[in-house]
This record gives structure tokens, sequence and C-alpha cells, in this order.
């Protein structure tokens, strides 16, 4: 079943979405959350620390695999989502709401697609 | 440039995955698909987590028609697969179950497999989907010049599970009538418990006199099927074997029964009484009940003692494939190069999972985790390790002894607990 992609957001390939703002928001895709099956453990990186667009930033494990949180952006983190810490379920419940990982304030870009471009790569439809 | 094409070495075809006779039912449940053993299976029909906890307190339905399922027929085939397989087969009596394994000459493990005797000169083998092909030619190589005859009816035959405490209470609405060899049934009170004709039940009686790892043949919504007590979930659970054509509508008949049946109510949530699972929670729950899986606690590198398994092993009888090297294995128990299977437990919910290597306290390397994840049931991460030796004298590594987990690059501590995690109330 294909799953949703939101139009107003930017996405990575490795399935982060991107919410632009000051600062931006970061979460995984649907696409992701359901190829990881049901998220059991989450690992955000710390406020105020660096990430690196591109490089691993924290850890998605599912009952049957840990997958690395890869940032999608360059920049410093402002705020976690402390929430999916504590019931990490919510990723697959509202990966694209209340199951947001972290915020950052952006320095620099990493390749980011457009929701279309997203979609088409990975199997996804576009909805608002 | 040129490019030589050594004939031989032509590109391998794409692998066809096969199917089950219910793959048109886990289409239809939205079930997610993986790739295991040769076969597209169903990995998860909702969520991991909701088809654990149903089996744990309710009960769930799984579809194991990937199963490999060879018959061995004839006068000779209790002896001839008492000298292909590292366990008595004769001393099974008809209707019972026996867990062994097949091991290369050398005791290296091929397989973990059940073995049901079903009838006089009757014994129905259940390999793992992915050795069936291989353990399937080694029993026709191994019971050649004996008195039987092998047959492979993996691609004929479907194989249903049904698994958790409301098991026998959905069962018990499917199951018309059966014919149970007296073994297969605990003694009725004031019965001599070895009457020497078979009884045949109505469905709620059979099964409740049918013992844990015991089979019959029944009857289930019009099909004959082989009925057993069997399962891989550390639950009370029954295992339906039947002809592949019978699966959809045996599975359809049984999901209605369930859907008719109250739910389970647990903390406020209520949990159906039968929910179809897939292969996802099906290693969650084998994993808390302890049992090992090939290709991770099992495989040829292994013998049956360095998987903690040596109890399988009979020893004392005739010959059999992997006899000696075995009876050499099992005199140097602790020996440098042996291991151990030990069961490991921590707190947090970071889980060590396989290939993670298990180290003391100050450092030393002492093995690696064959599998691991964050219990569903207990709610802290649980882990097989094959470990070597505790002590040349004393190979079982006690109880609470503290370890530490590398979990990529970061360390668990983790402390040596009796496996299973998780057993049932009985």
């Amino acid at each position: 079943m294909a799953q949703p992609v939101l139009s107003h957001l930017r996405y990575s390939a490795d399935h982060e979405w991107l919410e632009d703002g000051d600062p931006a928001r970061v979460g995984i895709t649907a696409v992701a959350a359901d190829a990881l099956g049901e998220v059991v453990f989450v690992e955000l990186p710390e406020v105020g620390s660096q990430v690196e667009a591109g490089e691993p930033c924290g850890e998605l494990e599912s009952t049957k695999s840990v997958s690395d949180l890869v940032a999608p952006v360059s920049g410093t983190v402002v705020a976690v989502n402390e929430a999916v810490v504590e019931e990490p379920g919510t990723i697959n419940e509202d990966p694209y709401g209340a199951g947001w990982l972290f915020t950052v304030d952006v320095d620099r870009e990493g390749d980011l697609l457009s929701p279309q471009e997203y979609a088409d790569r990975f199997d996804a439809v576009v909805a608002d | 440039m040129t490019t030589h094409t050594d004939p031989d070495a032509a590109p391998a075809a794409t692998p066809v995955l096969r199917t089950t006779p219910l793959h048109r039912v886990h289409e239809a449940l939205g079930a997610s698909f993986t790739d295991f053993g040769g076969w597209r299976m169903p990995l998860r029909y909702t969520s991991d987590l909701a088809e654990h906890h149903a089996v744990r307190c309710s009960a769930g339905i799984f579809d194991l028609s990937h199963m490999g399922e060879v018959k061995v027929t004839g006068p000779e085939a209790a002896a001839a697969l008492s000298h292909a397989l590292v366990g008595d087969m004769g001393a099974v009596a008809v209707g019972r179950a026996k867990y062994t394994m097949i091991v290369t000459p050398d005791g290296g493990v091929v397989d973990d497999l059940i073995v049901y005797h079903v009838g006089d000169e009757e014994y129905l083998v259940v390999p793992n989907a992915g050795n069936r092909e291989r353990v399937a030619a080694e029993l026709v190589g191994r019971c050649a010049g004996f008195g039987c005859v092998v047959e492979d009816v993996s691609l004929v035959t479907g194989l249903i599970a049904v698994q958790g405490p409301r098991a026998q209470e959905v069962l018990s609405r499917v199951i018309e009538s059966g014919a149970a060899m007296p073994a297969a049934l605990r003694p009725q009170e004031g019965e001599a418990p070895d009457g020497h004709r078979p009884d045949v039940l109505c469905g709620p009686s059979l099964l409740g006199r049918l013992r844990f790892y015991a089979a019959v043949r029944a009857t289930a919504a019009g099909h004959s099927i082989l009925l057993a007590r069997t399962g891989y979930t550390g639950e009370d659970g029954f295992e339906l074997f039947c002809g592949a054509e019978d699966a959809e509508d045996l599975w359809t008949v049984l999901t209605d029964t369930g859907a008719a049946l109250s739910p389970t109510e647990v903390g406020g949530q209520m949990v159906p009484a039968l929910t179809p699972c897939g292969l996802a929670s099906r290693d969650s729950l084998r994993l808390e009940a302890g049992m090992p899986l090939y290709g991770h606690e099992l495989h040829e590198e292994l013998t049956p003692y360095d998987a903690g398994l040596g109890s399988v092993v009979t020893l004392d009888r005739a010959d059999f494939v992997g006899r000696q090297a075995l009876a050499e294995r099992a005199g140097r128990e602790g020996a440098t190069g042996t291991t151990v299977l030990v069961a490991l437990a921590g707190e947090g919910r970071r889980a060590a999972r396989a290939g993670a290597t298990v180290l003391s306290p100050d450092g030393e390397a002492l093995g690696t985790v064959t599998s691991g994840l964050l219990s569903p049931t207990l709610g802290h991460p649980v882990a097989l390790a094959l470990l070597r030796p505790y002590r040349g004298d004393q190979p079982a590594w006690p109880e609470g002894t503290a370890l530490v987990a590398d979990v990529r690059g970061r360390p668990l501590e983790v402390a040596v607990v009796a496996s299973p995690f998780y057993s049932r109330r009985r």
C-alpha cells in the first residue's frame, strides 16, 4: 500500500522529512515508519549538539531492525521530542505529527527532495 | 574491452519466491511481506507488538505453510530415522512428537526438526523452510537400505498454528472429531493410562485431553487434518497440518470462529479472541520462550552441545550419522574451542542484537549474541548468546554473572539469567 507524503514538507533520500521554519522540524516519513515496523526504541541527538547533513545523529530500533537516524540538514539541535522517547510507537501512529523527532537551527541544507520527487522514488503518494 | 564468459558462471537466475496456499488471504488482510527461506511470507498484518501481545493474552493464528513436511513410512521407518537423526525414534510412542536434530557426520547441525509418530509405521518430519530440500535429500540418502519410503510432501501440505491461552477455546468450535492413539491423550479419571485401542473423541474432549507434544488425526470444518499440540511461542497451542487445497477454508473458518467470540479485555483494551500474526511476532515470541532459531542459535558450524542442546542427542544406542563426532564432543564439554548458550537480560530499552560481542566487565571478549531484542512482554532487553565455557569444570555460566554487550560501540550491562525469559502460567 502506498504511504502518504505531505505536500508542505521536504524530504531526504534517507527518509527524513524537514518542515521549514525557525527552527526547522525533522521526523521520519510514513514510508520509513512502515518499513521499520513498530518502533520500540529511539535515540535522538542531544539539545545543543551539532548535526551534519547526511550523517547519523540517532537511532531507531524496531522489533526487527536497527536504523540510523540521518540528519537532513546541518545545524544545532534546538529541541527534541521527549514524548517519542517515552512512547516510540507514536512514530508509527503519527509520523508527520506527534511523532516528530527534533528541531534544528539550520546552517546548511543537505540534498533534499520535493514531495513529488520523494513519492516517485519510494512508491508513495503526495497528500495535503 | 573483451568480456570472457564462462558458461558455468552465468548469472544465477533471480530466485523465484514461493507463496503459500494462504497468500491471497494475507494480501486481503493487507499484510507486509518478507522473504524468508525462499518464501514470500507475511511479516505482520498490523503491528508486531499487537500481534505479539495477542498471542500472550488471547490467541494468534499463523500461516506456517512454508515449513517442510517429509513423510517416512514403512516397517523400518523408526530404525531408519534413528540412524538419520540424533534422537532415538523407537522410543517415541504412536501419537507423540519429539524435538530432534539432523547433523553432518562431523556433528554440525543441519537442521532442528520435530518428528511426529503418526501411525504404526509412519512418521512426519518437519524441517525449517530454508532447509527442506537438504533435509529431504539427506533423509532419502540416510534411509536407503532400510525398509521405508521417504516422501517430501511439503508443497501439498498447509500448516496453520493457533497459539495462546485461548487457542483451545477457538479450536474446540472447529475440531469435529479425532482418532487418537492412547499415548497422545492424558488418561481420564479412573482409567488405566495405557489403553490399547484408539479413542475417537469429539472436539472439546479431544482438545482437553490431547497432551503437549502429541498429535491426532482429526477432522476440522470437514477437512482431514493432523492436529498437533506443539508450537514455537511459549504458549499452549495447536498446529494443524492440512492439504494445501484446504488451507484457505480452514483459515477462514478459524478466523470467523475467532471473530464470533468475545474479545479479551486486557488493561481496558479489547484484544480479539484470535489475531492473525506474522513472522515478526513469531520471532519475538520464540525468543522470549528461549527457543533456538536455525541460522541464529543453530548452524552447521555448531554441534548440538555447542548450542546448549546436547540433551537432544542419545549417544547410548546403535550407530547413527554423526555419532562418533558427537561422542567425542560430549567428552570435551568445557574445553577450549567449545561454546555454551547463555541467556542474558539487561535494563532500559536498548537491545543487544545478533552479532553484538559479549565481554567480561574487564573487556575480555567471551562470545557473540545470536538473537536479541527488547522483550515486548517483559519490557527489557533479552538476548541469547554463544559464549566460551565459564570454566573447564563448570561450562555453564552462573545466573547473575554480570557481563557487557557491545551495542554498536556502546556498552550495555547485562546479566546471565535462566532461560526461558518468559514462561506461561500453567
